[in-house]
């Protein structure tokens, strides 16, 4: 289980984006790193295959992505960067769309919604609108969302953008769980480096290609440097990503 | 994915349009307003002023409330098309047609139960209508009521199409003033909906002309004869087959590669 990319490129028209970028993620809390216009969101863009490319292949659970597509987006949940809820929804039926979309029958999906919302602490307000959330709980409400069909893969793109700490902290410690519980393949995107942990796989990316792909504490000890921060500038050498 | 899934999923999406609809409560009062004012204000002015004689499926002399009640419906659908499918633009500005991109499902049965819940909600408007025109005389039979159902369906169908396919050449949704000018305007008022065409003819050849090619001109004489019981085969055919080469067109224009050329 999990996401293998083989020489992905991408380009906006003469600009390159991504240059043969070579992935391979297995289950578990896998952290991409990289300062703004690195390429975070144009390889998550191709690997949710909201935007295509003919350079290079993208296979998730060991299935090509072009070529099955729908397989793919049945065992795969994505958060996105900017919110996608809809405001004058409820929770409750912003979550039952979703469960729709993914053809569950609204009797199971409200089974998993209790359960999802309870860990969430959301419970109570499963039947207000989106727009009266705060953006923890909003964000909270997308996760709850994207874990409905009980994905194998989960696709985070900066999550936590925007959160106080202790949003942050629920957010991030409920997903790092999902992992060690149901052995999930999880892809958070970040330019947070407090959101890095020893035992985090660490892809760091900078002007579109893979500056390091390690256990992050093994990376550590390999730069011969003591944390994230100094690894991150060593690889980079980009103070604008501080 | 088995035949279930896929139901659930159109009702699913049936549900949403249905709810954002109602969350809307302005978007029912526009819509209504909008004809009725048509029907009582002008229609009555232009009432005195025009006679409108013996033609099919009338059987005999009506008044011009009545002439134009089909062409209304017709309005309400055309509008009802063109603001759901638009509301597609506000999706993917707002980041929520990444939602849909996520499904499983094929695109194009997507978009078809997106059709689906903008003619569920256009015949909605149209009943509503056609009792609020009880009030100025107006009857319609009620097989009348039970025939023009699928025909509203498919001139829904039809017009919701064009405005998925216009929804995917827009880039941003200020630009919906643009599709009143140049889309709904022209359609509504080149066409059979206020003024029968041999009327028009009289007029002016080249607008008659005009009015003979635009495909809502049909869409209006489906309604007319069906709100009567009655089929009219060559309407039938044309807004049947505009509508298969509109929702293809549109699904084109709905696929990955062809959007990210754009």
């Amino acid at each position: 289980m999990g996401i293998v990319t083989n020489n992905l490129s991408f380009a906006y028209g003469k600009k390159k984006a991504l240059n043969d970028v070579n992935l391979n993620l297995t289950s578990g809390f896998n952290v991409l790193l990289g300062p703004n216009g690195a390429g975070k969101s144009t390889l998550f863009s191709l690997l949710t295959g909201l935007t295509q490319t003919a350079n290079g292949t993208i296979h998730i659970n060991e299935t090509d992505l072009i070529e099955n597509k729908s397989k793919i987006m049945s065992e795969m949940g994505v958060v996105f960067q900017q919110s996608t809820l809809d405001l004058d929804l409820s929770v409750k039926q912003n979550l039952l769309y979703y469960a729709s979309l993914h053809g569950i029958a609204p009797k199971k999906a409200l089974e998993n919604i209790d359960i999802i919302l309870a860990q969430l602490s959301l419970t109570e307000r499963l039947h207000d609108k989106v727009r009266t959330l705060n953006g923890g709980h909003r964000r909270r409400v997308e996760i709850a969302r994207a874990l409905i069909h009980q994905p194998k893969v989960l696709l985070l793109d900066e999550a936590t953008v925007g959160l106080d700490v202790e949003s942050r902290l629920l957010i991030i410690s409920y997903v790092r769980n999902l992992c060690l519980e149901r052995g999930i393949c999880v892809l958070w995107t970040t330019h947070l480096m407090d959101e890095v942990e020893p035992s985090d796989h660490l892809i760091i990316i900078n002007k579109g290609e893979i500056q390091a792909h390690e256990q992050s504490s093994t990376l550590c000890e390999q730069h011969n440097v003591d944390d994230i921060y100094q690894l991150y500038f060593a690889l980079t050498r980009n103070t604008e990503a501080v | 994915m088995n035949l279930n899934q896929y139901l659930y999923c159109c009702v699913g999406i049936v549900k949403r349009e249905v709810f954002r609809f109602f969350q809307q409560r302005s978007r029912l009062f526009s819509a209504l307003v909008r004809p009725l004012l048509w029907l009582i204000v002008f229609a009555a002015g232009f009432r005195a002023a025009l006679g409108v004689s013996i033609m099919e499926p009338y059987g005999t002399y009506i008044t011009y409330q009545e002439y134009i009640i089909p062409g209304l419906c017709c309005m309400i659908v055309l509008f009802n098309g063109m603001q759901s499918s638009l509301s597609m633009v506000y999706d993917r500005e707002m980041g929520s047609m990444k939602v849909l991109l996520m499904s499983p499902f094929p695109m194009s049965f997507l978009l078809c139960c997106k059709l689906i819940a903008i003619a569920f909600l256009s015949l909605m408007q149209v009943y509503v209508f056609l009792l609020c025109a009880q009030l100025v005389d107006v009857d319609i039979a009620l097989l009348g009521y039970l025939t023009a159902a699928p025909a509203v369906f498919l001139i829904a169908f039809f017009l919701g199409a064009l405005g998925l396919l216009l929804s995917s050449l827009i880039k941003q949704l200020e630009n919906f003033a643009g599709v009143m000018n140049f889309v709904i305007f022209p359609m509504f008022f080149l066409s059979s909906a206020l003024y029968p065409l041999w009327k028009m003819q009289e007029a002016s050849v080249w607008i008659y002309w005009l009015c003979q090619y635009n495909p809502f001109t049909y869409c209006v004489e489906l309604l007319r004869f069906a709100l009567f019981g009655q089929l009219d085969l060559t309407s039938f055919t044309i807004v049947l087959s505009t509508t298969v080469i509109t929702a293809i067109l549109a699904l084109i224009s709905f696929s990955p590669k062809f959007s990210q050329k754009r």
